[in-house]
């Protein structure tokens, strides 16, 4: 159901999404932006990064 | 808002249009047209996880916490993403075994233990009723805030009788849900689509409630989000709302929220219900394990802008937690507030519904059963069918779970604000997380460990989260938090040895976790599985592969009358007549056994008959379905005489054994080789003796042979010294024999050095091209004359011009010096004749030396080579010759010796002219052209 090659790069995809997600890089995104954090933004702009790359990934090739 | 009577219209209206939704749904099924089978309908159920907290929380953490609340879902994103891998295993795992709950599947894992799944259940009940009466409290506040709008709603909970508590009202609806839709059927390891088909209509209830409020909050209430964030922006207190400075604990806290969140979605025991037992289709994870993260981004996008509004309109005074009623309510919005509060109630009543039967399910099978099966007294009274008992136990616990959330709610849940209870919840159930993950990946996690892990990690988590969250209420004295246990201050719950740089939920996750992973490692490393254990680990981390035969197979003797009287004591008498049919199916069995199965009848010969392992395995998966892994095993164990023997223990048992095989093959094979070894050693010794003796009888010959010439010598100079008065021709002829006998001294000892050389590869040649026909006739010319002064006639056929050969000549010259004196010396006594040949063979240039004497036997022709054999010989016939000077026997050894040096060959034969033996010496044909080249 999963092809090896599939399975790889799902689990970079997890690392990826674990890395975006926590610190240090979340610390290069809270910045103030005219007053508020860009945190919050950047969070739900890698969100859905990474939604998009998983749809991508899991929704290719032939429907087993 | 003023009527109420709409809003309790509205409230159980709602409730009424799930039981129609989960009838309908039910009913479908049992057409075989399911509605729940779609990856659309797995993800709305798997959305369970988004309850009140999230509903009325998020905005309440938003507020306090900045984007903290976001980490509680970026958890779950995470651990769906890699949903293909984990949860996929899991599923595969529950079904083949008929799992029915986390702490079933964790029991399972260690060896069906009924000890660990009473204390996963133990412990989830404990840490799940607060989360239930959270719902709960969250439904009576809801309202509380809707009919009592702008008052603030503090102390309505706790004073109001709770018959005008309307959470009473619906917790007891949901009662009557849960029994009709989630017991349907008696093996929980079956699927509720009645109740799944509900939970996905409530989760896009509360989906569009949400977005909803959002969307009204910007558009309405402010002029779309730049003037919401441009106007927070303006405010100088919201400077820091957004950033990770509003954070707990920082960026450490960061990390540990996200984790407790990852790890919790895993192990509560609703999600494990709806993701693993629920499960249609093992492919619906794929679209899910991305449309559901999906499903919590959308949630979350409108949760800043409404804590924003919220603490832009409402300023400090209100509650954070009721924004998204507040905000709509204070815009006179009455029918958007109800509507956000049927929102709510579907959050909150979607998860008391799913947790319930979770928890009821690990409730009858992990507690209750295990106590009846043991009480043996007990279970003989019960008699009979004992299927109906089984409903009515798992039922009973259902009202028991509804009732203990809100007698919580009631009595003491004002203690906590939402978010706690819900964190502290998230905590204790993480607990599982390091038994169920490392159980399925490590082979070796031990049931003791697992057991004593949960153990040590459960309290840790009471010490650091739930009495301190005691002590705030109230019933502990503060200065335990304080100052720690005894005043002692490294014993701070929330500072445990001085670490306090940690919100306290990641502090309390951290050093109970370490605790939990450190006990289950450190024990399982040294304690020795069960064979069942083994089995069941092995099966479990090997769910994926393929080719594994999941079904355990039994090895035991019992009747097939026995297996059905105990499922149909358990199972009913339907269930039971399918799971016989079924299993006739497969088994193949004659038609008479299947009729007998169907139609109930007592055919006794049939029934007596010895049940296939087969049929014992599909009788204890549908006891497992209905009672948990370890009560199936011990009512099998009841029944069935023998050894229960699994395939997978008989493989590993025969893994073990070709091991051992594999062993026992090198070391023959090793020993063999030794053998082989010792034999050529001894082969080579033999020959070291050999040689030895050889040597030893040599250095006999040569001091014999030198001795011998020696001897006359010393004689005749005694002779000579002694007689002084003897006459000269007598003392010529003594000196005579003097000087000749030195020669042939000398010539022996030049021999043997030659030899000597030869045989260690010393004697140096210098090869070079020459025409042998030339050396031949210098050779004879140098023999002629002592031969035939002896009376040996000598005759030479040259036939050729010339005769180019690669050779030493000095050398060549003394073999065929030695070829032809030697042939001199065998010729016959009366008319010696001496024939020498050379001519051309077969690319070689072969010299023969031929005599008429006596020739050499076959079996001789080769010892003539050894060293001194004419000794052996010629001895007895030394006396008579015609004075043929003796040789030392070493001439044609280093003859051959030179000749093979020089690549060509020497042998006797029969000599073909005249009637002796012939020595014949071949030599490689090098004609001039090939030299040059």
């Amino acid at each position: 159901m999963m092809a090896p090659r599939r399975t790889e790069r799902l689990v970079v995809l997890v690392i990826l999404a674990a890395l975006l997600f926590t610190p240090p890089l979340i610390l290069l995104a809270d910045r103030p932006a005219g007053g508020l954090s860009w945190l919050a933004a950047y969070l739900f702009v890698a969100w859905a990064l990474v939604i998009g790359l998983a749809a991508w990934l899991l929704e290719r090739g032939p429907r087993e | 808002m003023d009527s109420e009577l709409s809003v309790i219209v509205a409230a159980f209206g709602y409730l009424a249009l799930l039981f129609v939704i989960a009838a309908w749904a039910d009913r479908r099924a049992r057409q075989g047209r399911s509605v729940i089978a779609s990856p659309f309908v797995y993800t709305l159920s798997i959305a369970v996880y988004c309850t009140a907290w999230t509903f009325y929380g998020s905005v309440g953490r938003a507020a306090d916490a900045g984007p903290s609340f976001l980490l509680i879902y970026l958890g779950p994103t995470l651990a769906m993403l890699s949903g293909p891998l984990i949860i996929r295993k899991m599923v595969r795992i529950a079904r083949a075994q008929r799992i029915t709950s986390i702490a079933d599947f964790i029991s399972a894992r260690y060896g069906k233990s009924s000890r660990l799944g009473a204390l996963v259940a133990l412990v989830a009940l404990i840490g799940i009723t607060p989360y239930i009466a959270l719902q709960l409290k969250a439904i009576t506040l809801s309202h509380a805030v809707l009919m009592h709008h702008p008052v603030a709603p503090s102390g309505v909970t706790s004073a109001a009788s709770f018959l005008s508590d309307k959470s009473f009202w619906v917790a007891l609806v949901l009662a009557v849900f849960i029994m009709l839709f989630g017991t349907r059927h008696l093996d929980a390891s079956e699927r509720h689509e009645g109740m799944v088909a509900a939970i996905a209509v409530e989760s896009l209830v509360k989906l569009v409630a949400f977005l909803v409020v959002g969307l009204f909050t910007v558009f309405m209430l402010f002029d779309g989000p730049a003037d919401l964030f441009a106007r927070a922006a303006a405010q100088p207190q919201l400077q820091h709302a957004l950033g990770l400075s509003a954070v707990p604990g920082g960026a450490l806290g960061w990390i540990g929220t996200l984790l407790l969140a990852f790890l919790a979605f895993l192990t509560l025991p609703r999600q494990f219900q709806v993701l693993v037992v629920e499960n249609v289709d093992e492919r619906h994870l794929l679209r899910a394990s991305w449309l559901f993260p999906l499903y919590l981004l959308i949630i979350n996008l409108m949760v800043i802008p409404i804590a924003l509004a919220g603490l832009l309109l409402s300023g400090t005074g209100s509650d954070p937690d009721s924004f998204v009623l507040t905000l709509p309510l204070s815009a006179g919005q009455e029918g958007l507030s109800l509507f956000v509060f049927i929102g709510g109630l579907s959050a909150a009543t979607g998860m008391v519904i799913v947790e319930t039967i979770a928890l009821s399910t690990m409730v009858s099978n992990q507690l209750v059963m295990p106590v009846l099966l043991r009480a043996t007294s007990l279970s003989r009274r019960l008699r009979g069918d004992l299927s109906g008992w089984l409903l009515g136990i798992r039922r009973i616990a259902i009202a028991l779970i509804l009732l203990l959330g809100y007698l919580y709610h009631a009595l003491i849940g004002d203690a906590y604000s939402l978010v706690t209870i819900g964190l502290v919840s998230f905590a204790a159930v993480s607990q599982f997380a390091p038994a169920l993950l490392l159980g399925l990946y490590w082979r070796g996690a031990c049931g003791l460990g697992a057991g004593l892990g949960i153990l040590v990690g459960i309290a840790v988590w009471s010490y650091t989260l739930l009495l301190p969250g005691f002590a705030q209420s109230g019933w502990l004295p503060m200065s335990f938090v304080e100052q720690g246990l005894y005043h002692l201050s490294w014993l701070r719950p929330y500072a445990l040895f001085g670490l306090d740089d940690l919100d306290i939920y990641s502090h309390s996750l951290l050093w109970s976790l370490m605790a939990n992973i450190g006990v289950l490692v450190g024990v399982s490393l040294f304690t020795h599985q069960n064979r069942l254990e083994q089995t069941q680990a092995a099966l479990f981390t090997g769910a994926l592969t393929e080719g594994i035969d999941t079904a355990p197979l039994w090895q035991g003797q019992t009747t097939r009358g026995a297996l059905r009287d105990l499922l149909k004591r358990y199972l009913g008498s339907t269930a039971t007549s399918r799971v016989l049919a079924e299993a006739n199916a497969t088994d193949n069995i004659t038609s008479i056994e299947a009729s007998v199965a169907t139609t109930d009848g007592e055919n006794a010969a049939a029934m007596d008959a010895s049940a296939s392992p087969q049929l014992i395995a599909r009788a204890e998966q549908a006891l497992a379905g209905a009672l948990g892994s370890a009560s199936a095993r011990v009512l099998i164990n009841s029944v069935v005489r023998g050894e229960a023997l699994d395939m997978q223990a008989v493989l590993r048992i025969l893994d073990s054994t070709s091991q051992t095989l594999e062993y026992n093959r090198r070391l023959e094979q090793k020993s063999r080789e030794l053998a082989r070894i010792g034999e050529e050693l001894r082969g080579a010794n033999e020959r070291l003796r050999e040689l030895d003796r050889l040597k030893d009888e040599f250095v006999a010959m040569v001091s014999h042979e030198l001795r011998t010439p020696l001897t006359s010598i010393r004689a005749f100079a005694e002779i000579l010294r002694d007689s002084q008065d003897m006459p000269e021709d007598k003392r010529a002829q003594f000196l005579e024999v003097v000087v000749l006998e030195s020669q042939r001294l000398s010539r022996l000892i030049e021999e043997i050095l030659d030899l000597a050389r030869l045989e260690s590869g010393r004697l140096t040649l210098h090869p070079k091209p020459l025409d042998l026909v030339a050396l031949t006739r210098q050779s004879l010319a140098a023999v002629q004359h002592p031969i035939e002064e002896r009376g040996v006639h000598l005759e030479a056929i040259i036939d050729l011009d010339e005769a180019q050969v690669v050779g030493d000549p000095d050398r060549l010259e003394q073999v065929i010096i030695n070829l032809i004196d030697n042939a001199a010396k065998f010729a016959a006594d009366q008319a010696p004749r001496v024939l020498l040949r050379l001519e051309r063979h077969r690319g070689h240039i072969r010299l023969s030396v031929e005599d008429n004497g006596p020739g050499i036997a076959a079996d001789e022709r080769e010892r003539v080579f050894e060293k001194f054999h004419q000794l052996a010989q010629q001895s007895p016939a030394s006396g008579h010759t015609r004075g043929r000077p003796r040789g030392s026997g070493l001439g044609l050894p280093i003859s051959r010796g030179i000749v093979s040096q020089l690549g060509g060959r020497l042998w006797v034969e029969d000599a073909d002219t005249l009637d002796g033996a012939s020595l014949i010496m071949e030599l490689p044909d090098a004609p001039r052209e090939m030299q040059a080249s």
